[in-house]
């Protein structure tokens, strides 16, 4: 492992493994160390899911700071990071954010071979479907923005959508398909992995991963924060990092301060596995719904949020019905397969619906959330933001746009304009 | 092998022999049949392959949890994939092919996985496929992908149809075995109104099969006695053929009930989908076997106990003229009876508990049927069918005491309640050590929108395993929930149960309890993904000790079953590995719906044609029949333009545009939001929505008004027409009407709820057409009726009146810079002045003009489009609209926005026209690359184009631009990227290219 100093993991390798078939898998070990908790660490991040992992890998990785504690209330990756359809891309229209995303998108190019655990990054494409005349204009443009921004895009027409992904029916009847925003280079992952992975990577530096910990209480005295009380008793920290997605207001209160963020819950469903058939991801924005399909062979949909403020991760069924009859209109094959099962995460929504990475009012205190609908594409760069936020006091040049002060100032990044729907 | 018994089988008809194609294959069956006991029936065994390995399978149940027996069934717009075998029932002509091998389900080249078995545990493609790294795409991956899937992808189009039904009761009751029976009687007979749905062909679920007496009859025979009760009751509904698939907050339930699954095509719909809000659930869902974990479980010939019953008495179907029948429980002695009464062999009744009693052995004893207590099956003998069973003791590590030739095996570990739906809406477990199982936990149950139980278990899936615990429980709950909702109870006493009683379980989760790892790595836990004992400890020795991540990480319980077999034993062996206890360790969630749910069935009628409403003005006929190009707009459907024969869009778009600006020209204005905001706060209402003043505005007058959202951006705008004294008419974009509305009552809803305003949109009330053009007064003074002179009706002027007859609202507004009429009129007479208006207007030159016309003419001019020169980030007076931003007004939605640090940096972009030098169309989206890069590595950029026309008017290409202080850069030249990776240059100029002075509009 890299910077190899902690937790000893043995190296991951189809020779490890034939070695270990030969008796019986016996000498695998722990992915991760369960450690007691130490009093105190030199960084404490909540939130152990992909953001909060990830923030502390590139603490260790790219900030040499080791001693660092990831505090979970559950099991690593149970929240977004479980939950979600997996898509990569960074065809964004504002600078701040397809700059964040190409980061992020071109970490995960790697990161198989940086964590030494097959994540699963498949860059098969990722196209938007432009539906009508007005979304053929906002693609354009997107196009010409990302071409500026160093983020390789295309518009394809129709007939190459229908080459790309030949299940798609292009000539409506309701909206026919006109176009497409073409991303070669995105694609999906295998998102538990890039927990696991992140998990494995940082016990192996010798941070502590702490799952079924629950933060109770966050302590400060006027110099800034002083640590955190749990259900495992008090850690001492003077740099806490709140990496919490949906419970994000939650942990604020606990600090003392407030985040302009709402929770929602975000539907998602997948089918019975099939044989493949569709080697692409498509988004079609404006009858609101996107596919792929797994590895496994499921057909992984996503849909929109819950019109409601909540914190159940359970399936609703409005939105998959308007979702599964939308993804009918555009792949009519799917009327005869089944869903196989349908679930809620709950999703971090900012004014603007992007991120907030950024110092806090109480010092010592950073936050990462506001992902929204779009956390799992921008795992590794926002970890790399994060920790460079942490480890330096203050912001780089990926997460400087990102500070809590645009909502005062309103220096808005609102990709609306390009994501009419969850991404 | 399996067989046709030569009699018995309770729910097939001899004397109606029917015929199935399988693998291309015919075979014969009963009506009656499933296609799995057609199939054994048939010697048919073998039905597919797993989904990692390979392996040959059959079938190993008899319902909706069946694992193995998955079927590519029927052919073309009636194809459908992963079909349950034994769950599909048979009829003539059906046909089905086996899924998931290459080239056919003997010789399947993918078992090669299977050889390789011990080199692919849990989670090996995590540890390898890491190098080199492009291999991962393009090698490894669509290896992995082509092996991995079920089922074929369907490729027609779907030739069923689907429908929806809405309802509403009392007492939705989940199951209608004698559980849901009872109940549904309780609740019945107290008036209740009572929905009771079984999602087998036939009531009375396992009693008839499992032989209860109940109150003195067969338990079929009460099975329909009960059912003719309630059929005399109006207030029961009863339904077969329909699952509960899933429960969700607040006692809203989806039951999907299959018409035609059974007989494809004889009528529609196909499905038909309950949505069901009920004040109160009883789910009496029953129980589910639990298979046992010995070496080669998953063997062809493997069936649970209760399967292997229900074939026997059900189907009149021998599993196999031999059956080993091991168990760690009394239930399944009751196979080995009904296998003796079959006149099949039973050679053995493996049992793992040390001591066997009770009645049920002791029957099965006189039998002549040899027990054996305290002893496991160390492996099964065979391959693709079983040869035999080699025995060991339960408490040992496999030794083989002796082999038992035979053909099948029927397996228990016990039961599992189906605790699916309670599980849903949030209801929690509790362990029940006597029974090992999990069961619906009372005290914490879903609630309702009270916050009081919405919820009741009742029989087997309340834990009650035995008919008279069954019945006894189902009662008492329905009782329980009957006084719940209110109902008077009814006098009725519980029916009498004569049962066997049994012996307690035994907790038995691997089998030998010591076996080593070569017998645990053949141990199947979930038998569709290929998991093994072996599997879920590797998890939990690396630290996948989460009941989530070792599922996660071994794909247990996450095939097409949902883990409706696994689940429990795969928990336990976790507990075991975990050294904990079951309970502590959890279970993982479950997820509607029950059994995968048809996607055509949850979209319902919605397809097609019927997917969303496809809205039409009233003019919508003239336009077809002047063969208008149209475009989707929302859900509208606009003109785009009106090409001549010979005309491409373009050409005609030139055209309209000409002859608008020369003559005159008509559009179709109908789509553009009306909305009436009436009351005596109407004023002070709008004055707070829009960020100009409105309540200053004279009766008879018009203004041109934007909205803001909160955040201080423009989000729609139009002309506002002051009625009287309370009554303002708001025009909205064509694709704002709903929006806005939306927005207006929602303040009026949450904030401003005291003022007296109301707000109705009338959208489609009328029909409004735009007379547009230097001759467009000529052509209204044709009509007759109304003065429309500059001095009568001044521009920015409204005036109601009758034109050619017709009762017209006429404004006097403009979006192209011409002298302009919109004619606001009812709806049902619009085509009627739209055609006299083409007629009277002939020797004019009147044309009609659409969409792209209008966008081209109103960018001439330098009018704003919402959505182009907007896109939720651009405040007014980005645009140079500053002036209809009140600064006297106390207070609008947007204002304090609008004065954030941000929004007053005199560095935002601002409109502008652009002019190629060229005099070419600049690409649409094109930004302005400026020097130098960001800290980001991004290229800097000073604008970006927000619409781009050719301008017949100009002949020149004209497009508006957002560009940094460009007001301040009047003249200058830029760069603008010109879409083929360089750039062209133009020039910044004023944003109105044409009648700067707004000369001919005021006339």
């Amino acid at each position: 492992m890299p910077g190899s100093r902690g937790f000893d993991v043995k190296r991951y390798s189809v020779f490890a493994i034939a070695r270990e078939a030969l008796r019986w898998h016996r000498g695998w070990e722990r992915a991760w160390a369960t450690p007691e908790p130490k009093p105190e660490y030199d960084v404490v991040i909540v939130g152990g899911g992909g953001h909060g992992l990830a923030t502390a890998y590139y603490l260790g990785k790219n900030h040499g700071i080791t001693n660092v504690a990831v505090v979970e209330k559950g099991w690593l990756g149970g929240g977004n990071t479980g939950r979600n359809t997996t898509i990569i891309r960074s065809n964004y229209l504002q600078d701040p954010s397809a700059a964040i995303y190409e980061k992020a998108r071109s970490l995960y190019e790697t990161m198989s071979q940086d964590l030494n655990m097959n994540v699963m990054f498949s860059p098969r494409g990722v196209m938007m479907l432009a539906q009508t005349e007005h979304e053929v204009r906002g693609y354009k443009r997107t196009e010409m923005a990302n071409a500026l921004q160093g983020v390789k895009t295309e518009f394809i027409g129709p007939e190459r959508v229908k080459e790309l992904c030949p299940i798609i029916h292009i000539e409506g009847p309701r909206y026919p398909v006109l176009g497409a925003l073409w991303q070669a280079r995105g694609g999906t992952a295998r998102h538990d992995a890039v927990a696991w992975g992140y998990a494995r990577a940082c016990s192996a530096m010798g941070m502590h991963i702490l799952q079924n910990t629950e933060v109770t209480g966050i302590t400060r005295d006027a110099s800034g924060v002083t640590g955190i009380e749990t259900s495992r008793g008090r850690i001492a920290t003077r740099k806490l990092g709140l990496v919490v997605a949906g419970h994000s207001g939650q942990l604020a209160e606990m600090a003392g301060f407030r985040l302009p963020i709402e929770s929602l819950a975000l539907q998602a469903l997948v089918s019975e596995p099939i044989k493949p058939c569709m080697d692409v991801v498509v988004m079609a924005n404006t009858v609101h719904g996107y596919m792929s399909q797994s590895d496994k062979g499921e057909m992984v949909i996503g849909g929109g949020t819950d019109g409601f403020n909540n914190f159940t991760q359970r399936g609703s069924f409005h939105h998959i019905e308007e979702t599964v009859r939308a993804l009918i209109e555009t792949f009519p094959m799917l009327s005869r397969l089944k869903m196989l099962r349908q679930w809620g995460g709950i999703v971090d929504m900012t004014g603007d619906r992007s991120p907030i990475i950024s110092t806090t009012p109480v010092p010592g205190i950073f936050v990462d959330c506001g992902w929204g609908t779009g956390g799992f594409k921008a795992i590794p760069g926002s970890g790399w933001a994060m920790a460079e936020l942490m480890a330096k006091g203050q912001p780089g040049p990926l997460a400087e746009a990102f500070g809590l002060s645009r909502f005062r100032e309103g220096r808005f990044i609102d990709e609306s304009v390009a994501a009419g729907v969850a991404h | 092998m399996s067989t046709r018994l030569a009699s018995g089988g309770r729910l097939i008809d001899r004397e109606t022999p029917i015929h199935f194609l399988f693998n291309g294959r015919k075979f014969p069956g009963y009506a009656g049949d499933t296609l799995a006991s057609a199939l054994l029936g048939a010697g048919q065994q073998l039905m597919g392959r797993s989904f990692k390995y390979h392996r040959p399978r059959s079938v190993v149940a008899s319902g909706h949890e069946e694992p193995n027996a998955l079927v590519n069934l029927g052919d073309g717009g009636r194809f459908e994939p992963n079909q349950r075998a034994t769950v599909t029932e048979l009829y003539d002509g059906l046909e089905a092919r086996s899924q998931n091998h290459w080239p056919s389900l003997e010789m399947d080249i993918g078992a090669l996985n299977d050889l390789a078995a011990r080199f692919l545990p849990a989670g090996f493609y995590y540890k390898t496929f890491i190098h080199p790294r492009w291999a991962w795409k393009h090698l490894f991956e669509p290896v992995i992908r082509r092996s991995a899937g079920l089922g074929r992808a369907p490729v027609e189009r779907d030739a069923d149809r689907y429908e929806h039904y809405h309802t509403h009761c009392d007492l939705l009751i989940a199951g209608g075995g004698i559980a849901g029976l009872q109940a549904a009687l309780v609740a019945g007979r107290a008036g209740l109104s009572v929905l009771l749905l079984e999602q087998s062909p036939h009531w009375g679920g396992r009693s008839p099969v499992d032989g209860a007496t109940i109150d003195g009859a067969e338990a079929d025979d009460w099975v329909k006695i009960a059912l003719q009760e309630l059929e005399s009751l109006d207030n029961v509904r009863l339904r077969l053929r329909c699952q509960v698939a899933g429960l969700y907050d607040h006692g809203y339930a989806l039951a999907v009930e299959r018409l035609a699954d059974h007989q494809p095509g004889a009528i529609p719909p196909r499905q038909r989908l309950w949505r069901i809000r009920a004040r109160h659930v009883l789910t009496a869902t029953g129980a589910i076997e639990r298979p046992l974990a010995f070496a080669s479980n998953d063997t062809p010939g493997v069936m649970l106990a209760s399967a292997v019953r229900d074939y026997v008495v059900n189907w009149g179907v021998s599993p196999g003229d031999r059956t080993v029948i091991v168990t760690n429980n009394d239930d399944a002695y009751r196979t080995a009876i009904a296998l003796h009464e079959a006149g099949l062999v039973v050679p053995m009744v493996v049992d793992a508990r040390p001591g066997v009693g009770g009645p049920l052995a002791e029957t099965v004893r006189a039998l002549g049927i040899r027990v054996e207590s305290g002893k496991a099956i160390a492996k099964v003998l065979g391959g693709k069918s079983v040869g035999g069973v080699a025995i060991a003791a339960q408490a040992g590590e496999g030794a083989v005491l002796e082999t038992v030739p035979c053909e099948a095996v029927a397996m228990s570990g016990g039961w599992s309640p189906v605790v699916h739906l309670w599980s849903h809406c949030g209801g929690k477990l509790i362990w029940d050590e006597v029974s090992a199982l999990f069961r619906p936990d009372p005290a914490r149950p879903p609630t309702g929108a009270d916050g009081s139980a919405m919820v009741t278990p009742a029989g087997s899936a309340n834990g009650a395993l035995l008919a008279d615990a069954v019945l006894a429980d189902a009662d008492a709950q329905a009782r329980a929930a009957v006084k719940a909702l209110g109902a008077r109870l009814p006098k009725s006493a519980v029916p009498q149960v004569e049962t066997v009683a049994e012996q307690p379980l035994a907790a038995t989760w691997i089998m030998p309890q010591g076996a080593g790892p070569a017998l645990r790595a053949k141990m199947w836990l979930d038998f569709q993904n290929d998991v093994k004992v072996s599997d879920v400890q590797l998890a939990a020795q690396e630290g996948y000790a989460s009941v989530e991540h070792a599922k996660r990480y071994t794909t247990l319980g996450m095939a097409t079953d949902q883990g409706k077999l696994s689940n429990i034993n795969g928990l336990a062996v976790l507990a075991g590995a975990l050294d904990q206890r079951i309970p502590s360790v959890g279970t993982t969630t479950f997820r509607p719906p029950y059994t995968p749910l048809t996607m055509g069935t949850i979209a319902g009628e919605a397809r097609g044609v019927l997917f969303q409403p496809l809205r039409k003005t009233a003019l919508h006929s003239a336009h077809e029949a002047a063969r208008a190009d149209f475009e989707p707009v929302g859900q509208w459907r606009r003109p785009y333009c009106y090409p001549r024969p010979g005309e491409d869009r373009q050409a005609a778009v030139v055209r309209e545009v000409k002859n608008t600006r020369q003559a005159v020209g008509l559009l179709d204005a109908s789509t553009l939001g009306k909305i009436i905001v009436s009351g005596p706060d109407a004023g002070r209402f709008l004055d707070m929505i829009y960020t100009n003043m409105m309540s200053t505005l004279a009766p008879g007058k018009c203004r041109y008004g934007l909205i803001c959202s909160e955040n201080g951006f423009l989000i729609d705008d139009g002309v506002v027409a002051r009625i009287d004294e309370q009554t303002w008419l708001c025009h909205t974009t064509t694709g704002g009407a709903e929006r806005i509305h939306g927005h207006m009552e929602d303040w009026l809803q949450c904030e401003w709820w005291d003022w007296q305003v109301h707000t109705a949109n009338v959208t489609e009330q009328f029909a409004q057409i735009g007379v547009v053009g230097p001759k467009a007064r000529l052509l209204l003074e044709t009509l007759g009726g109304m003065d429309v002179s500059k001095e009568a009706l001044p521009f920015m002027h409204w005036a109601d009146g009758r034109l050619g007859g017709f009762p017209v609202r006429v404004y006097r507004i403009s979006f192209s810079g011409e002298l302009s009429y919109e004619i606001a009129l009812p709806a049902s007479q619009g085509l009627a002045l739209w055609q006299r208006l083409m007629a009277a207007g002939e020797e004019l030159g009147v044309m009609p003009y659409g969409t792209e016309a209008l966008h081209v003419m109103r960018a001439e001019k330098g009018f704003i489009m919402i959505g182009d020169e907007t896109d939720g980030t651009i405040i007014p007076q980005d645009l140079g609209l500053s002036w209809a931003v009140s600064k006297k007004k106390a207070d609008f939605l947007g204002k304090r926005a609008q004065q954030r640090s941000h929004m007053t940096d005199p560095d935002r972009w601002k409109l502008v026209g652009l002019e190629t030098l060229d005099g070419s169309v600049l690409p649409d989206g094109a930004h302005l690359p400026a020097a130098g890069e960001n800290a980001n590595g991004q290229r800097n950029v000073q604008g970006r184009v927000t619409s781009t026309y050719y301008s017949p008017t100009l002949d020149r290409g004209i497009a508006l631009a957002l560009v940094h202080r460009g007001p301040d850069r009047m003249g200058e030249e830029v760069p603008v990227q010109d879409g083929k990776g360089g750039t062209v240059a133009a020039r910044i100029v004023s944003p109105v290219f044409f009648d700067p002075k707004g000369e001919k509009q005021d006339v």
